[in-house]
């Protein structure tokens, strides 16, 4: 397995603030990569670095093996889908497909078909001699893939690029994106700060938080087996239980965490464990209910199947779940 | 229809307006007329006759030419060092930012705000306290401060447009600086420095004040004139080479107008 994107404790800092701290990641080749967390965490520098907009501060950056730092944007294989598309106004939507084999010094003939087939491949055909600013946002969206896929770049940076879209065409992106990564096997990183697009798209997640990650793993263990409070919290909303809970549950380390959908409000099964509290309030999701559920003071989420009748606000309940569904969390 | 009413102005007001047109712009007829008397020592009128020889009197005369041509000449070399240096300067400040860029921003305007006379005054005692002669480079030099600004004016203006994003994009599709400024800047902001370096020529060939001050015993164009209108001989001609004047600065102010109008719709972020 070839490393695509090598960080070795790379930091940087503008003055004081720490953008990024310290971040070591291996990114394999063919990966879908998601860099994930608030605005100010620090992912977006990441980009920017393997990008070559930022220099490191500190630490090494290695790009299929070769020295990233010093190496300017135009000489690496690397190319940027933008968060505003940042698509040249003034050229046709062939000529900025083609804009990169143009500077290169690929034959006008050439750069034209390849620049036609990239447009085919993001299903915009016959696009070509329209304006940036006549495209719809989805288009222009597909129009910036096409414009860096179109150099067959070794990796591919984007951006939030789905942050500008509604959602149901969000929802249809992310297929297609996932897919087209499937068939032209290019690395793919991806920052965003939508946890479900995290979840659904990309093979491994890192998430930030301060210019460091706090996790770094497959989407169903981040979700699942949250390391951190922060990422408990972050990533779909898990319960963190307070020392008090935990001790009462026999665990050693002073937080656990335990997803809302992993509770039931019943009596517990054999091996299970139990906690007892009162419905604080409830609220109707679709498909589940969610009901608070407070117990000595912690507020405990339940995601209740909707089919089940929801017990009253101030009623008392016991709530259930599988041992194996708390998982301890080393940290505060 | 209703805003029609509404908008309708009251018939004193269309005279007033019409009135202080005709007042700033029937002299320059008369300038114009009067390069076509039959009488050449005073502006008597009506002109006696009408008449096109001074035309081909003015063309004949070598003390026109030599002004005319080094006019066209500093002012030529005045924009295109305004041009570079202008550019480069909204470069500067638009697309970075460093300690005392505002400061600089100021300086740079500040030239055009200062009265012609200051900044004239204060080049020939710079060139006298450095001991440069006067010479076609210190006319140059006198009208390159106000040329720059213009430039940059313009420039600056337009260089803000450009979303950030768009150089960096070009940078990371593989453009190296030369190429993105070649392929994405220059398009974008093309318009701009066309204007402003039009309105530069016109400035700077029709400039008298600084000029005065940092020509010595060489006459622009203008100052050829500010002296015929002394020594009353011919005095026709002087309304010909006006009318060439007007004619040389009008054309290229009315372009840079036709080309800003509306640049609104280059170089807008692609959201």
């Amino acid at each position: 397995m070839t490393t695509a994107v090598l960080f070795d404790n790379v930091s940087r800092h503008f003055g004081a603030v720490r953008a990024v701290d310290g971040v070591n990641l291996e990114i394999a080749e063919g990966e879908f990569f998601a860099m994930l967390g608030p605005s100010g965490s620090g992912k977006t520098t990441c980009l920017r670095l393997m990008a070559g907009f930022e220099q490191p501060t500190g630490g090494h950056i290695e790009i299929f093996g070769e020295t990233a730092e010093g190496v300017p944007p135009y000489r690496r294989s690397v190319n940027t889908v933008f968060q505003d598309y940042a698509l040249f106004p003034h050229l046709s939507i062939l000529d900025n497909v083609a804009y990169g084999l143009m500077v290169k010094g690929v034959n006008r003939e050439e750069r034209r078909k390849a620049a036609e087939d990239a447009l085919a491949m993001v299903k915009l055909p016959g696009y070509g001699t329209r304006r940036p600013g006549q495209l719809s946002g989805g288009q222009r969206q597909r129009v910036a893939l096409a414009r860096a896929l179109v150099n067959k770049p070794k990796v591919l940076l984007l951006d939030e690029p789905l942050g500008a879209l509604d959602l149901k065409l969000r929802e249809q992106m992310q297929e297609e994106l996932k897919s087209l990564q499937k068939s032209l096997g290019i690395t793919f990183v991806f920052v965003t700060h939508d946890q479900g697009e995290a979840l659904s798209m990309a093979d491994r997640i890192a998430v930030f938080n301060d210019g460091r990650i706090q996790q770094l793993g497959r989407p169903e263990d981040v979700y699942k087996q949250p390391k951190t409070r922060f990422v408990a919290d972050f990533v779909g909303s898990s319960n963190v239980l307070p020392p008090k809970l935990c001790q009462r549950l026999g665990l050693k380390t002073p937080f656990a965490s335990l997803r809302p959908e992993a509770i039931a409000i019943a009596a517990p099964a054999d091996g299970a464990l139990s906690l007892s509290g009162t419905v604080s309030a409830h609220s109707f999701l679709g498909a589940v209910n969610r009901v608070v559920v407070d117990v000595d003071g912690a507020r405990v989420a339940v995601a209740s199947p909707a089919a089940l009748a929801v017990p009253a606000v101030g009623s008392p309940v016991t709530i259930s779940f599988a041992a194996n569904e708390l998982h301890p969390m080393e940290d505060a | 229809m209703r805003s029609d009413r509404l908008n309708r102005s009251p018939m004193g007001l269309k005279i007033a307006a019409a009135a202080g047109l005709a007042f700033l712009h029937l002299p320059i007829l008369l300038i114009f007329l009067y390069a076509f008397t039959t009488e050449e020592k005073s502006y008597q009128f009506p002109p006696p006759g009408l008449t096109a020889q001074w035309l081909a009197v003015a063309w004949n005369r070598p003390d026109v030419w030599a002004a005319l041509t080094l006019s066209v000449k500093v002012a030529s070399i005045a924009t295109a060092m305004a041009l570079v240096l202008g550019t480069l300067c909204a470069a500067a400040v638009s697309q970075t930012r460093f300690f005392g860029r505002e400061t600089i921003s100021l300086l740079v305007i500040l030239p055009i705000a200062l009265p012609g006379i200051i900044t004239g005054i204060a080049l020939r005692s710079a060139f006298s306290m450095a001991d440069i002669p006067f010479s076609f480079w210190t006319i140059v030099l006198g009208h390159a401060t106000f040329c720059i600004v213009v430039v940059y004016n313009n420039a600056v203006a337009r260089f803000r447009r450009i979303s950030g994003s768009l150089i960096e994009a070009s940078m990371d599709l593989g453009a190296d600086g030369f190429q993105t400024f070649r392929y994405i800047i220059l398009p974008n902001i093309g318009t701009a420095l066309l204007a402003g370096g039009m309105l530069a020529f016109a400035l700077s060939f029709d400039e008298v004040i600084v000029t005065t001050f940092t020509a010595g015993q060489q006459s622009t164009l203008p100052i050829w004139m500010l002296e015929e209108l002394i020594r009353p001989r011919q005095r026709p001609v002087t309304n010909v080479v006006a009318m060439v004047v007007v004619l040389v600065t009008f054309l290229p102010i009315l372009g840079a107008y036709y080309l800003t109008r509306d640049g609104d719709q280059i170089a807008g972020a692609g959201k």
